[in-house]
Parts: structure tokens; sequence; C-alpha cells
């Protein structure tokens, strides 16, 4: 899969053809919202139904916003690329849209954004910059929460990524949903702003869940499924139940080995 | 740009250390409605630099904003469909927003601030 960010900066690679392009696909429409879902309610919000004032960062052409306005929220967007910008506006995105780079810090008072989600954009900030996490730190009101959807291009840049979060004085971790398929896998950064809290865990992580609400269902199911381990676990008892005729009594229960059967038998 | 985005704006040009509030130059303006719901004003009073919120409404020209205010007034209706008005109704659609130190100006085109700095005042 050939990466976009590894062509051209942000601003030069969303040109108008782009931001058109990657607003008009159903299939990118359709992953961005269920992302964008899954980050706000990776927020964690107390359930009382007061709208909140939320950052998006690097909010394009405003898919992510739409997720936020239809739970009723209030929010800001910045994104680096005007063109995308534009998209949003021809959208009528409901939230206020700022043309900024992240890379340069946040220009907010301290404090008074309640929350920030984050889709797919991370990973256009080349050298995970230290004026950005600090200046988002400062921003965000005491307790509150940045989810970030990422795409880490490596190792060391997922690395570099959480240090540079952690350095800033956030806690929380890296959260991976479906981390057994390499289609459906999403990792999200889960900062929390002061307060230390656990990383709640991914979607999929268990065997027993299947990755059929995801995208990239179908050919996948049909595929032997592997455990962790990496072993097949073709032969397990609901499969079995599965495939044998309903009015047969094999249920794959585990024999005995030969050998002991014949000890028994000398036994008696 | 809603005066509530203003209101949580701030210069971050470098060395700047006063970048709050930002002057607001208007050419065009707009008045858009929006749902009232008086949770999110009530919510959101508590982190609104008040003096910040009377000037830039009165600058795109409303000036039914009180000069004091204290908590006592989230229980009236009529303040917090004011403060409704100014925080998301007024929009900036044309002009600038003007630093107060150094009197950078960001351009707003289309409702869109450019927040954008040059290298050197990064």
């Amino acid at each position: 899969m050939s990466r976009p960010e590894f062509e051209a900066p942000p601003e030069i690679f969303y040109n108008e053809s782009e931001a058109r392009k990657y607003t008009s696909s159903s299939r990118i429409t359709e992953i961005q919202a269920k992302l964008s879902e899954r980050a706000l309610e990776l927020l964690a919000l107390p359930e009382d139904h007061v709208p909140r004032l939320l950052l998006d960062i690097g909010c394009g052409s405003g898919l992510s916003g739409e997720t936020l306005t239809e739970s009723g929220h209030q929010w800001i967007g910045l994104d680096i690329s005007d063109s995308m910008l534009n998209v949003a506006l021809e959208r009528e995105a409901e939230g206020d849209l700022l043309l900024s780079d992240m890379g340069q810090g946040l220009g907010f008072r301290d404090g008074v954004i309640d929350d920030a989600i984050s889709i797919s954009a991370l990973q256009w900030l080349c050298n995970a910059d230290r004026a950005f996490f600090g200046s988002l730190y400062r921003c965000l009101a005491r307790g509150a929460r940045a989810v970030f959807q990422v795409y880490p291009e490596s190792n060391d840049q997922r690395e570099l990524i959480s240090e540079f979060a952690m350095r800033a004085g956030f806690s929380g971790g890296l959260l991976v949903d479906f981390p057994h398929s390499s289609k459906s896998m999403k990792e999200y950064l889960v900062l929390t702003c002061g307060a230390s809290s656990s990383v709640p865990s991914g979607k999929g992580e268990d065997d027993e869940e299947s990755c059929s609400e995801d995208e990239s269902s179908g050919d996948e199911e049909n595929q032997t499924k592997l455990t962790k381990e990496g072993k097949s676990r073709v032969k397990s008892r609901e499969w079995v139940r599965n495939i044998v005729p309903p009015d047969s009594k094999y249920t794959a229960r585990k024999r005995k080995s030969h050998f002991f059967r014949v000890l028994f038998m000398f036994m008696q | 740009m809603r005066l509530l985005t203003h209101n949580m704006l701030s210069c971050n040009i470098k060395g700047v250390t006063n970048g709050f509030p930002l002057g607001l130059e208007i050419t065009k303006r707009e008045i858009k409605e929006v749902e009232f719901n008086s949770d999110f004003v009530r919510n959101m009073f508590a982190k609104i630099e008040w003096k910040a919120l009377v000037n830039a409404a009165k600058s795109m020209g409303y000036e039914e904003l009180p000069e004091e205010v204290d908590s006592s007034m989230l229980e009236s209706d009529e303040f917090l469909k004011r403060f409704h008005h100014a925080l998301l109704e007024l929009h900036l659609e044309e002009g600038a927003l003007v630093c107060p130190e150094t009197g950078r100006q960001f351009p707003v085109v289309k409702g869109i601030p450019n927040m954008l700095l040059n290298e050197d005042e990064v």
C-alpha cells in the first residue's frame, strides 16, 4: 500500500482534485465515519448529554466533524490543506475551521478545550514535533482526553510519537483494534491530560470476537483463523458442531491415546 | 468563524507572551441560527473570557451582553439566549484577526482564519 505522506507534504498532496477525490469516495467516507465514532467512544465522555467543545486535529474535509455534530458536540477543526477546508465549507461543516499547521503548535488559551480527536492525521507530523504535544497539553482541560487514530509508518515512528506525548505530560498509550487482521487493524493513541488512567482494550483482541463488522469482511472470514500462537484452530468443537450433520453423535471429544487404551485392556 | 472560537484563540507567534484576545477586523459578518442548548452554554461559561466576548460581540454589532457577569445569571433563560447568540451565531466571514502584541494580521477568508505562521515566527 502506498503512503500519501511519503509523496508530498499534506498541504501540497491534498490539492483541489485530491481533496475532492478523497471526500467523494464512499469507501473512505464510510471508514472515516467508523474511525471517528470509535475515537469519540474512546473519549469516554460522561453520559450527561451535555455537548462539549472538541478539537478535531487534521479535520480535512470535515468527515470526522460530521460524526461530532451528529452527536451534538461543538467542534473546532484545523487542517493545513486549504483545499480540504474548502470541501468542508461546501459540505457545510458545522464546526469552525482553521487553516493551521499542527507542527507549529496550537494557538489556544490554556485549558479551554474539553477533548480532542484526530483521525488519520498524526502520521503526517514528520518529526512528531515536541511543540505540538506541548501546546495540545496546555490547551486541554485537566482530565481531558485526546484520541488519535494513526497509521504509523514504522515502529520507530510509533515509539517516537508515544515518547513525545509522554514527555509533554500525557498519560495513556496505544490501543489496537483487531490486532490479528492486517486489513482491519486500527491503532489509536489514547492520551489523558494529567490524571493517569488505563487504556481501554481494543476490539477483536479476543479470538471469539469476529472482525465481520469491519470494512474488510468477506474474504477474511473464509480463511482459517489463527490464534495468538499462530496455531490453526480449525478443529475446535464449535467448528465441528457446525459441519457434522445435526443427528450425528460425533462431538470431536478428545480420546485418550491408543497406548493407554491398550494398557487399560491388559489391566482388566 | 464564531466568537466561541475567537474567545479560545491566542496568537502563538514565538516570543509573544500575551496573544489574547486577538483583535477583530471585520469586512463581512453573518448571522447563522444555531439550535439553543442551555447545557452547552452553561458549561462553557466558566471557560469564557467575558470581557473579550463582550468587546468582540460589540465590534460585531451586538451590544446586548451585560458588562459584568456572575454565575447566578446562568439561572436566567434570557441571559443564556443572549450568551448563546454571541457565542455561536455571530460569524466573522471576511476580515482579519490581529495579534494584540505584534499587530500581525491573520486573514479570515470565507470564515476560515489563516493561522499559518512564517518560518521566523515559529
